[in-house]
């Protein structure tokens, strides 16, 4: 069973629609037996970095979730603001992320000659993708996201990116170290091309 | 890169789609989540409802259609209609949908937007102006689903409504509404001429090739279709239809560069 961790961060119908239309086994949780009892875990995220950690932090899931994910190791995807919280932090906000990816998370700052572009990063992008990661195979070529953000991951070690998509310069869009991955856009809004990722998180992690 | 959108723009009338003339004689064309599922196959960049009667029969937001929209759909949501509280706007983003669109109630008070944009940023801000040529040749925005005429010049007000924190506007012609004769690319060009944030097109669409125009000579971001997503041929038989990605790459030019 796969678990979307609910956290009170948003509308996850879309996640579990998507994951049933894979064929998956799905369910949306806050409930501590059942998201120990997961196979895998989905953490989903729209909204502030600080907020979703405090949400974390005082109902005691972040406890649960290291238990499962650094201990037992059970594979976990964050998606958007999601993807930030397994950084070390977040230059949005003061609270320590949950850091099981090394790194940081930065706003989108550009110099004068790119001030045409817009902050959020908002709409259809493409992804480069590294070689020998599974969360990126037999994508569709070209594939295209949707991305809704304001800050980035910046990767201590570059090993653990699966992809990048340029705005203003290249950032990590996909993250895969081991058995915790991320997207930093919406694949449940992505249509085949989220899909298709979320088949592989599904199938082949 | 970013691609150019084009999107379907969707028009509610309590549980039912309709489609409208010049923003007259709603003539039903079917159930919103149904259409949602062929707009899933059809890969669409993203949707847009907005509730035509909401404002003008003082009704709220339909939070449960709009969790059910939510979840069917596997692209982002934009909502407009009867949204004139910050508390209308918590409701129904956390249900899922990406945007929320305003319009009469920007005009009534543009603090509003920026209230919206303070809790949730720009980009959850889409600020709709309707636009009716007057009898003088003018153009004017309207609102209460164009019955309500406000003395506001389109670009003038889509200035004021960018600095007070939309980071989207939404410019449908009335005039050109339903009638297939493509957009107003004079009203979109003194829009976008004006206007930093991005503009979606819209009113007018009869064929593929008008959202390359309105993009490449009206300097628009993204294109809506009314009626080209609802209907088929010239008899304008219902059918929910739209586009295919081959189709929009021949018309579009090539992307925002990044």
């Amino acid at each position: 069973m796969i678990v979307i961790v609910d956290y009170g961060m948003g509308n996850l119908g879309s996640i579990l629609n998507m994951l049933r239309k894979i064929g998956a086994k799905a369910t949306i949780s806050r409930e501590r037996a059942e998201i120990e009892a997961a196979d895998k875990l989905v953490l989903p995220g729209v909204g502030a970095f600080d907020a979703a950690m405090r949400q974390l932090n005082e109902s005691g899931l972040k406890d649960v979730l290291d238990e499962m994910v650094l201990v037992r190791r059970k594979p976990a995807i964050g998606l958007c603001l999601g993807m930030q919280l397994l950084t070390e932090g977040s230059e949005e906000g003061g609270l320590a992320g949950l850091g099981w990816i090394k790194g940081v998370t930065k706003r989108f700052r550009f110099p004068a000659e790119l001030a045409h572009l817009k902050v959020p990063h908002m709409g259809w992008n493409s992804v480069r993708t590294a070689d020998g990661k599974r969360i990126v195979q037999d994508l569709y070529e070209p594939s295209r996201f949707y991305f809704v953000h304001s800050y980035y991951v910046a990767l201590a070690d570059p090993a653990d990116a699966a992809a990048w998509t340029h705005y203003g310069h290249d950032f990590v869009s996909i993250v895969e170290k081991e058995h915790i991955m991320g997207t930093q856009f919406h694949p449940e809004k992505s249509h085949k091309f989220g899909l298709r990722l979320l088949r592989n998180f599904a199938e082949r992690v | 890169m970013l691609i150019a959108r084009v999107m379907p723009c969707l028009l509610l009338r309590g549980a039912a789609l309709v489609k409208t003339i010049q923003f007259r004689n709603p003539g039903y064309v079917g159930a919103p989540i149904n259409a949602i599922r062929i707009y899933n196959e059809k890969e669409v960049d993203e949707l847009i409802f907005l509730d035509i009667a909401a404002t003008a029969e003082g009704k709220c937001p339909p939070l449960k259609l709009l969790s059910e929209i939510a979840s069917e759909c596997f692209m982002p949501v934009a909502y407009g209609g009867g949204v004139s509280r910050l508390e209308d706007v918590d409701a129904i983003l956390s249900l899922g949908i990406e945007k929320v669109v305003i319009n009469s109630h920007a005009v009534a008070d543009p603090s509003f937007i920026t209230r919206v944009a303070g809790k949730y940023g720009s980009q959850a801000v889409v600020v709709s102006v309707d636009v009716k040529r007057t009898l003088f040749g003018k153009y004017e925005v309207f609102t209460h689903g164009g019955r309500k005429a406000t003395g506001l010049d389109p670009a003038v007000w889509a200035v004021q409504a960018e600095e007070a924190g939309a980071g989207e506007i939404l410019v449908t012609s009335i005039d050109r509404d339903g009638t297939g004769k493509g957009y107003d690319i004079e009203l979109l060009k003194r829009v976008t001429s004006r206007v930093s944030v991005p503009v979606v097109a819209s009113g007018g669409a009869g064929k593929v090739e008008d959202c390359g125009i309105a993009v490449r000579e009206g300097g628009a971001s993204a294109a809506a279709l009314g009626s080209m997503a609802v209907y088929h041929g010239r008899n304008r038989a219902v059918l929910i239809n739209f586009p295919t990605r081959d189709e929009l790459d021949r018309v579009l030019p090539g992307g925002v560069t990044t």
